[in-house]
């Protein structure tokens, strides 16, 4: 039996359905002495703190400590950019954590932040990109990725299209919010729990913070409720909170958000804006693009500059576009720190070239999958129209094939031919020729209801831009009854990691799937790990504990040759047994070969490094090949829109998605489904605002809503690509955390195709995140244009 | 006086010195009992879900509710079930047992959806699973799908099922209570928490107590004790009070109890009223509506409560009793300004009458981002007649979301009465019902779009309504 590649339940499923799963905050109980911490949160968005007066505190029955700027011994801040001031002097947006209190109840830390004594001094505060670009605030480097003479390519194409369009930014809303649970043990050693995906940098931060060399701290986090990309960086500050509250203290400290403070202290998906200009010939083939991104940073650095590489790198999604020049700034805001989530930058330059891709086809008056499917990447030398496959460059003998596989930043697109691949595979499972006619006659018998159809691709490329963070170490312990711990840097979010690192575990020691115990992820077992994150936790990890495995696999085969009297390379480990390719049916068990290498003083335990092969990147000149391999997928969705309120909902999704060879398609399946409704949310009802003084307007489960089981497609098919094996990834698996995404720009596309059908042609604006009041308002303008044209 | 007793996994508890804001989550986390986890602290999202048993003919019921929302003191004589109390050693429930196969991915709000499943599991009577028990249970991972399939993969309890062979019992007696925990240093005021067991026991308290806080299903005041740390010495738990509790059906009106619940109320009203029927679903979620009552939703008097707007459409009335009677008060008249009613010092709602017949033609409408358990953003409750010629004879529009009180559109009405049901008069009236009234902009709708909204959904009601009647 293989363990790679079966489906099988999450590792901890049992554990999550009994309750009995342990998230950071429920080892409370544990700790009966913890003392409780509160913020004192600023109420402006932008101010001089004037006078900071914690003495009232004190006076609350149960408040033992508050802390300030004064307490850190080692640097106030919790960034790596040093922008981020963990008690600051100026606050920086609304709601911001300026000290905390502990106490020996929630609620008398909560009395006690109310009397800690402020003032502040106001200031000028910017809340918006448009103010950002006015007053030029901006932070991080100018990006900028540029091919070939785009200027040149616009004064000479057919057609030119201009426009602009704003993204919406998204809260996480993972279940669990932060937390984190601090404690000092006799050798002043700092243990800390913390729900972060990141526990090396949690680490660095929290010794950063108290000036403690790493070795004196260690993190461990047992599992996540949902990180989403919320828990990389931004779990930080409350560990260090806590762990700075137990040093003084030497009492356990607790720090759990509730979700008015975790929406308003965390950092959200960015709001982008972009504006472009397109040229593009008749057919609806792209002749050159120049479009420029600017993202709501927020307050501080934090990981904007890498989200804004991102989103240059996907504004082609999956599209040969020969001309092309991406611009990019991320503008300073007195906004809480926008940070990573899911999709990473990604999906704002997807839905851009989509959004840019539809108004060149309604423009035409063309079909959006017809335009779409004539830009893709494609091979080397082929092309929609024949002159096109070709060209004479001026001063060379012979014309050169276009580089049709080659994206705006120089890497090669591999496996390209998989874009065209799977749309057709969809296009026909999907049957969409067929119901593009149905929902055209449906259209036409409904004056007030309409319905739409989109078919979207989505290319996402794999590994941390920064190639540094493509590494990953493991380590392997076997006990002598032949049970296995696995070690390894990643973290457990939901998304699987662990089940994942359990089946490559088995399937590489040839043991059973009940031997292997995950362990929980603590820096003392393997350091200086990466964030789990960019998707990329089981190819990195699963290399890492496969080497590891691999390396006591080849120590147990001499053992087992010697016994059975053949050459270590024939020996085969299969389901927690041990046998020669020459005699099969002469079988040791894994134990007594275990036992065996004990005995002959054979280590029985490795430690596992991996590195991503391959990878190179330009940072200033944005050129190179940043990423290992591209995830493929296309997502069919058709929707039908009431035209009286703008109401909709989503009547069928059909998906196909590359996730190499799956190395746990329960798993992946989940990973595709879940990942589709999350970026269906941002782009449909998910509707983060702020007010006019900078707070978040929708800080509260009943004002930001979340998809629920209403927004469950009536018909859901998903549908893994098969036969998909990726080379030099573990088992041939590729990444599936984020991709899937983005599958759901087909259903704002849907949406867009609906509101279309109130009119009579030509482009449709529709602003993001398409609410009811959006579309309702889309459908007017179109409306309006009938009546203009006097039809 | 200082203790609650109450029966948790079928174990007697008794619990003193606890602070009678506490909610049930909050003490369960307390007890190691972590199962049960705080996601959004308002309701929102379920993964705080616990079961109650409550009283069901001779034997009892199994209702899911919000823990969150749930006072510890309210569970006084109680029986309450938490997710740890599913499983039977290390055997799984069949519900946890369907939720294996890709229904948790975190498993953060896990233990929240198999306790909803399992209040629906043991529904007596229970044909096919019906989702709408998962409506108040949010998932951030896995995109629903699998829990779902999970839902739907569920048979009949088995007969030796502990759970169901409990339910063939009747519910503990819930007795009238006075609670008031001794004074500590961490609960350093006098708090007290009564539940009286009749209405004259109530107002024998309220007349000490006269600033006392009325508690009926607690699914909006323990949100302001959660979220605005709001306190109040003396709360008085309505929710066993038998004169609220009325469920009747007369020639001249139906009347329902103020502190029934709205699943209660639907369950016994079997789609008889076809304009409630339509719009219980989309009050708030099944976790929220095991709690909720009309007397509270009316109570509260917030504009973009979802109970005004039908019940401003059947007309209906309020019974208001207080110490020195009772006097009815029709709804339209009931709220006064912003979050303002009509009732009197020691005055309560002790029911909601609605008139028959009915008005043949009714609809709801509900403008919200989401479809399933969101606050409206207009909200719409149209009941009308129609003559033989096909002239409104009688029309009432309920509305919620426009003004700062629900309001009926009186000019609207007016403008429609006695005129042919046709695209002119709409036409007319739709003008009328937008001038009418002046919404605000928040960040659940613009002012434009609630504006827009009034006059299509007018027109939404008459593109669904038959051009002829039967």
């Amino acid at each position: 039996m293989k363990a790679v590649g079966k489906a099988i339940p999450h590792e901890s499923a049992r554990e999550h359905v009994t309750g009995r799963a342990l998230y950071t905050d429920d080892l409370l109980p544990r700790y009966p002495q913890a003392l409780h911490a509160w913020p004192v949160q600023a109420p402006h968005a932008h101010a001089r703190i004037l006078r900071l007066d914690t003495t009232p505190a004190y006076a609350v029955p149960g408040v033992v400590r508050v802390l300030s700027a004064s307490d850190v011994p080692g640097l106030n801040d919790t960034g790596l950019k040093q922008d981020e001031p963990l008690f600051p002097t100026e606050v920086m947006y609304y709601g911001q954590a300026v000290c905390w209190v502990l106490a020996e109840t929630e609620e008398a830390a909560r009395l006690g932040a109310a009397q800690v004594a402020l003032e502040y001094q106001p200031l000028p505060a910017i809340l918006s990109i448009w103010q950002a670009i006015q007053q030029g605030s901006f932070q991080g480097a100018t990006l900028h990725a540029r091919r070939g003479n785009p200027e040149q390519a616009l004064a000479a194409s057919p057609r030119v299209l201009e426009g602009e369009l704003e993204l919406g930014g998204q809260e996480h809303f993972y279940l669990e919010t932060h937390a984190a649970l601090a404690v000092l043990d006799e050798a002043d050693h700092l243990l800390v729990h913390a729900s972060t995906q990141h526990p090396s940098e949690t680490q660095e931060i929290v010794a950063q913070v108290l000036g403690l060399p790493r070795n004196r701290v260690t993190v461990q986090c047992v599992r996540m409720g949902g990180g989403f990309g919320g828990k990389e960086v931004q779990a930080n500050p409350y560990a260090a909170v806590a762990a700075l509250g137990a040093y003084l203290t030497r009492r356990p400290v607790r720090v759990r958000l509730n979700r008015l403070q975790d929406i308003t202290l965390a950092g959200k998906r960015h709001p982008f804006y972009a504006r472009w200009k397109v040229g593009f010939s008749e057919d609806g083939l792209l002749h050159a693009l120049q479009m420029e991104l600017y993202s709501d940073g927020g307050w501080s650095q934090d990981l904007s500059e890498p989200v804004l590489a991102r989103a240059v790198c996907h504004a082609d999604n999956a599209y040969y576009i020969p001309h092309m020049d991406v611009k990019g700034r991320v503008c300073k805001t007195h906004k809480t720190s926008q940070t990573a989530f899911r999709g990473f930058g990604g999906p704002q330059g997807m839905v851009f070239i989509e959004e840019v891709m539809d108004r060149v086809a309604r423009s035409l008056g063309l079909p959006p999958e017809v335009v779409r499917e004539r830009n893709f990447y494609r091979a080397e030398g082929t092309g929609h129209r024949a002159e096109e496959s070709h060209i004479l460059k001026p001063g060379a003998q012979s014309p050169e094939p276009v580089p049709h596989s080659t994206t705006h930043y120089g890497q090669v697109v591999k496996d390209v031919e998989r874009i065209r691949l799977i749309w057709d595979e969809l296009k026909a499972s999907a049957d969409f020729e067929r119901r593009r006619l149905e929902v055209a006659r449906y259209n036409d018998q409904n004056p007030h209801r309409k319905r739409g159809l989109a078919i979207t691709p989505v290319k996402f490329g794999i590994s941390f831009n920064l190639t540094a963070f493509n590494q990953a170490g493991a380590l392997v312990l076997v006990y002598q009854d032949g049970s296995v711990q696995v070690n390894h840097g990643g973290t457990e979010m939901g998304q699987g990691l662990h089940t994942k690192m359990m089946q490559v575990a088995a399937q590489t020691l040839g043991v059973l799937l009940e031997s292997i115990r995950l362990m929980p992820t603590r820096t003392d077992k393997v350091p200086n790990t990466s964030a789990t994150a960019a998707s990329t936790g089981a190819d990195l990890n699963g290399g890492a504990v496969r080497d590891a495995c691999e390396k006591i696999k080849a120590r147990l085969a001499g053992v087992a040759a010697q016994k059975l009297g053949v050459h270590p390379a024939d020996v085969v480990f299969e389901d927690g047994q041990v046998w020669s390719l020459w005699k099969p049916e002469e079988r040791l068990g894994f134990v007594e070969v275990v036992r065996a290498a004990y005995a002959q003083r054979v280590q029985l335990f490795a430690d596992g490094f991996y590195r991503t092969p391959g990878l190179h990147w330009d940072k200033t000149r944005m050129w190179g090949k940043p990423f290992h391999y591209f995830a493929f997928g296309a997502a069919v969705s058709e929707v039908e829109v009431d035209g009286f309120t703008g109401q909709y909902r989503l009547r069928r999704v059909d998906i196909l998605h590359d996730v190499g060879d799956s190395l746990s398609p329960l798993v992946d399946l989940g990973q595709v489904e879940g990942g589709f409704i999350q970026g269906m949310g941002w782009l449909t009802l998910e509707d983060l605002r702020w007010d006019a003084k900078g707070q978040v307007a929708t800080r509260t489960a009943s004002s930001y809503k979340l998809p629920s089981f209403s927004e469950l497609p009536e018909v859901f098919n998903v549908r893994l690509l098969p036969r998909a094996t990726e080379p030099g990834v573990v088992y041939g698996s590729k990444a599936v955390g984020e991709p899937p995404l983005m599958l759901a720009i087909s259903v704002r596309e849907a949406l867009r195709d609906a509101v279309a059908a109130f009119g009579r042609g030509g482009i449709v604006e529709l602003a993001s995140p398409a609410t009811p009041e959006a579309v309702y308002w889309a459908i007017e303008k179109v409306r309006e244009r009938i009546l203009v044209s006097g039809d | 006086m200082g203790e609650i007793g109450f029966w948790l996994n079928g174990q007697k508890v008794q619990v003193a010195g606890v602070d009678p804001h506490t909610t049930v989550l909050a003490w369960l986390r307390q007890q190691g009992l972590t199962g049960s986890k705080e996601g959004c602290a308002e309701g929102e999202c379920g993964a705080c879900a616990v079961l109650l048993l409550r009283p069901d003919g001779s034997g009892s019921r199994l209702e899911a509710v919000n823990g969150c929302l749930l006072l510890l003191s309210s569970l006084a004589g109680q029986e309450v079930w938490t997710v740890e109390g599913l499983a039977r050693g290390k055997a799984l429930h069949p519900v946890q047992e369907a939720m294996l196969q890709g229904g948790s991915q975190c498993g953060y709000c896990t233990p929240g959806f198999v306790v909803s499943m399992a209040a629906e599991y043991y529904r007596k009577g229970r044909q096919e699973f019906d989702l709408e028990a998962l409506s108040g249970n949010l998932c951030r991972c896995t995109g629903y799908r699998p829990i779902k399939a999970a839902a739907f993969s569920l048979g009949q309890p088995p007969e030796h099922d502990p759970l169901a062979r409990r339910l063939a019992q009747p519910a503990p007696v819930v007795e009238s209570l006075d609670y008031s925990p001794s004074v500590t240093s961490t609960l350093p005021q006098a708090q007290r928490f009564f539940r009286p067991g009749s209405l004259r026991e109530l107002f024998q308290i309220q007349a000490e107590h006269p600033s006392a806080k009325l508690v009926a299903g607690g699914t909006d005041w323990v949100v302001e004790v959660n979220q605005r740390f709001a306190r109040a010495p003396v709360q008085i738990d309505l929710g066993h009070l038998p004169e609220l509790q009325s469920l009747s059906w007369t020639h001249e009106y139906v009347e329902i109890g103020a502190g029934v619940t709205l699943s209660e109320a639907e369950r016994w009203l079997q789609g008889r009223i076809p304009l409630l029927a339509e719009w219980f679903p989309r009050f708030a979620s099944r976790l929220i509506r095991n709690r909720a009552t009309f007397g509270g939703n009316l109570g509260t008097a917030s504009p973009i409560g979802d109970s005004p707007p039908v019940l401003l459409a059947l007309g209906a009335s309020l019974v208001l009793v207080s110490a020195s009677g009772e006097r009815e008060v029709a709804l339209e008249h009931f709220f006064t300004a912003y979050r303002q009613t009509a009732l009197r010092p020691g005055e309560l709602i002790k029911a909601v009458r609605i008139p028959l017949p009915l008005l043949p033609e009714s609809c709801f409408y509900k403008v919200s981002k989401r479809p399933m358990d969101d606050i409206s953003t207009v909200a719409m409750g149209i009941a009308m007649q129609r003559s033989s010629t096909g002239r409104v004879e009688a029309i009432r529009i309920g509305l919620g979301g426009v003004a700062a009180t629900p309001v009926r559109a009186y000019q609207t009405e007016a403008a429609l009465l006695g005129q042919p049901w046709e695209e002119s008069s709409l036409r007319k009236a739709a003008q009328v019902l937008k001038a009418e009234f002046k919404p605000i902009d928040d960040h659940r709708g613009s002012a434009a779009y609630r504006t827009a909204m009034l006059g299509n959904l007018l027109w939404k009601f008459y593109t669904e309504t038959p051009e002829v009647l039967a």
